[in-house]
């Protein structure tokens, strides 16, 4: 039966070695010079102070090649859940073969073990190397990603660590129940994509935030929380402060709610949004005329009491989540193996 | 004798419609069963409830005294050629060989090799290229090399030409001979069978009409043709399987274990042919019978 499972799948278990060789080389040459020219960059910026400038720069360079192995890591368990999971039974039941194969000496559930386990397996360990080497080859980038592309942020959390490998052996298992339920190719293929899609937004957008308890926490004002800090000129209006999605100290931390706070503690603006701030721009720190710059005015503003209030998953959290998301889709996958072989013997011929 | 196949009030159904209903049916070992019927009449239905590929809706059915499909030693007792007679589109005839001798317990590998080499099939021709009449070949050889009890087929060479059929009817019936087995075959024509069955059940509207070996179906199932007369006119020994009725004459078509004595009719014998479209044409018999009654 591993032979047959095999002489089956072969042909498209090469098409797939071969696509993730050529990215396996691609990573594997680019990756230590990628990983040195951070580390020299680090130590000159660390000296001048300008590793804000330089993080940027460095992202900016090799952005194109970050956001397409990224991708590369998000489809893959998309593609074997399509390609791989949602033909492997129709196929058979198109064809009439199913009809061949369950006749010959060996049981249905066997027949659907092999076939499950071989090619379950094939795509688990392909999926896990690709997110594996995908997270060595980014991990300087990632470290100077801006927040929305950091490793916490829901479209790089999935393209990380071991998730896409639950993804794999999910999306798999989803296209082979699809297709036995469905019994035809072309539809199996466009459900499975539909329901691996919905979940894969559920998952970031409902289940992700609340695996662990996420944190609350009022910070000052800085520049590392400000996306935008603006004072009127001639005094036109109060200064106007815009908060961006980022706690001080815990920098790549994934911010789920944001708020900036009044002295009294009211929330006045979300992120994004600019606000006013309350303070005097005719005398005093943030009077344009007075010369004293942004720093004191922003000074003032702390002490007046104005706050960010944000709720995020530390960074520290990463691993913890993958191991936890992987769990859920191990959890998914197990138990979806158990319908396909409940319905393979009892309703499926 | 033990029984191949044994059913007991077995029944299928699918949402409302009842495939196969009724089916009480024992098939001694040892005979070359045709079953024949209508298209949509049960067949494929009774088929593939026999080899386990559907369950019962309701009855029992018990095939070489096992559960069909029920485990590794029951699936190596039955061999099965589906409809349309599939087999693997990528692979070559070789690699089916080989799949025939990796999944199967008892395999008798020099009897597929020399049967696919007198077929003259290549063995590294995939069997997507195949004709219709050598991939049905190709799917007898894997049911006969698994060496089965029962070999099971449905509907082999509907799809082939009259030299395809007559081959593949040859070739199964040289095989029986040689392994001594058991086969059940389906057909929707009755020419297929005749030469090669020993044991036949019709089977219309999803109801069995009537199963036994042909010799004594053929001894016991004459026409009558003679002045009209009803039906109900008939000695109750003689039972009305078709009737046709012009102004004058009547003919019918009984089963009966006594002799006719009655010189009114002019008896013949039945061929098998004859025979089965008369049971396939009951329904319309019954139909009639109500329309003489009403004119009378």
């Amino acid at each position: 039966m591993i032979w047959l499972t095999w002489r089956q799948f072969r042909g498209a278990a090469a098409m797939t070695a071969a696509v993730l060789v050529v990215l396996a080389v691609a990573l594997a040459l680019t990756g230590p010079g990628l990983s040195s020219g951070y580390s020299t960059g680090i130590a000159s910026c660390v000296q001048s102070d300008s590793c804000k400038n330089f993080y940027d720069q460095f992202f900016g360079t090799y952005q194109l090649p970050f956001l397409a192995v990224s991708l590369v890591v998000l489809l893959l368990p998309a593609l074997v859940g399509l390609f791989w999971g949602a033909p492997l039974i129709t196929r058979e039941l198109e064809a009439g073969t199913h009809l061949l194969v369950w006749n010959q000496g060996i049981t249905r559930a066997r027949w659907l073990t092999v076939k499950l386990g071989l090619i379950g397996l094939v795509a688990m360990a392909a999926t896990c190397l690709c997110g594996l080497a995908v997270t060595w080859w980014s991990s300087p980038l990632d470290k100077s990603a801006p927040e929305e592309l950091a490793l916490m942020a829901p479209l790089v959390f999935g393209a990380r660590g071991i998730a896409p490998m639950g993804y794999a052996a999910f999306a798999f298992a989803l296209g082979v129940t699809v297709g036995m339920l469905v019994r035809r190719t072309l539809p199996a293929m466009a459900l499975t994509l539909a329901v691996f899609a919905a979940l894969q937004l559920a998952m970031p957008l409902l289940v992700r935030p609340h695996l662990m308890p996420p944190v609350t926490g009022t910070f000052e004002l800085s520049e590392s929380n400000m996306d935008h800090f603006g004072i009127p000129r001639h005094g036109a209006g109060p200064p106007d402060i815009a908060l961006k999605d980022a706690v001080p100290g815990d920098a790549g931390a994934w911010v789920l709610s944001n708020e900036l706070l009044d002295p009294s503690g009211r929330p006045i603006a979300g992120a994004g949004q600019g606000a006013p701030i309350e303070v005097s721009t005719t005398s005093g720190p943030c009077a344009p005329s007075g010369g004293t710059g942004m720093d004191l005015c922003l000074v003032e503003i702390n002490r007046l009491g104005y706050r960010q209030q944000a709720t995020y998953q530390p960074l520290e959290r990463f691993w913890p989540f993958q191991w936890i998301e992987t769990g859920i889709y191990a959890l998914l996958t197990a138990g979806l193996t158990w319908f396909s072989f409940w319905w393979i013997r009892r309703r499926l011929s | 004798m033990t029984s191949v196949l044994e059913a007991h009030g077995l029944g299928k159904r699918y949402g409302r419609r009842w495939a196969l209903r009724e089916c009480s049916i024992d098939i001694p070992a040892g005979h070359v069963v045709g079953l024949v019927g209508p298209n949509g009449a049960g067949k494929t239905t009774l088929l593939k409830l026999a080899s386990g590929q559907l369950e019962p809706t309701t009855g029992g059915i018990t095939v070489l005294g096992g559960r069909p499909a029920g485990g590794r030693a029951q699936l190596a007792k039955v061999g099965f050629v589906a409809q349309d007679t599939p087999v693997y589109a990528g692979l070559s005839v070789a690699d089916h060989l080989r799949l025939g001798a990796r999944l199967n317990l008892r395999w008798d590998a020099a009897m597929a090799r020399e049967r696919i080499a007198r077929l003259g099939l290549a063995p590294a021709q995939r069997a997507g290229k195949l004709s219709g009449g050598q991939r049905a070949q190709l799917a007898l050889t894997l049911g006969l090399a698994k060496r089965p009890e029962l070999l099971i087929l449905d509907e082999p060479v509907a799809s082939l030409d009259p030299l395809a059929r007559r081959e593949f009817m040859q070739g199964l019936m040289e095989a029986t001979v040689e392994h001594e087995f058991s086969v059940v075959l389906s057909s929707h024509l009755v020419s297929d069978l005749e030469r090669v069955c020993d044991f036949l059940i019709v089977i219309v509207d999803s109801r069995v009409q009537v199963a036994g070996e042909t010799d004594k179906l053929l001894a016991t199932h004459y026409r009558l043709t003679g002045p009209r007369r009803d039906p109900d006119r008939l000695p109750a020994d003689q039972h009305v399987i078709s009737a046709s009725h012009t102004e004058r004459q009547s003919t019918y078509v009984i089963r009966t274990d006594a002799p006719i004595h009655d010189p009114a009719w002019t008896v013949t014998g039945l061929s098998l042919e004859d025979l089965v479209l008369a049971y396939m044409d009951r329904r319309t018999v019954e139909n009639r019978r109500v329309a003489l009654e009403v004119r009378r």
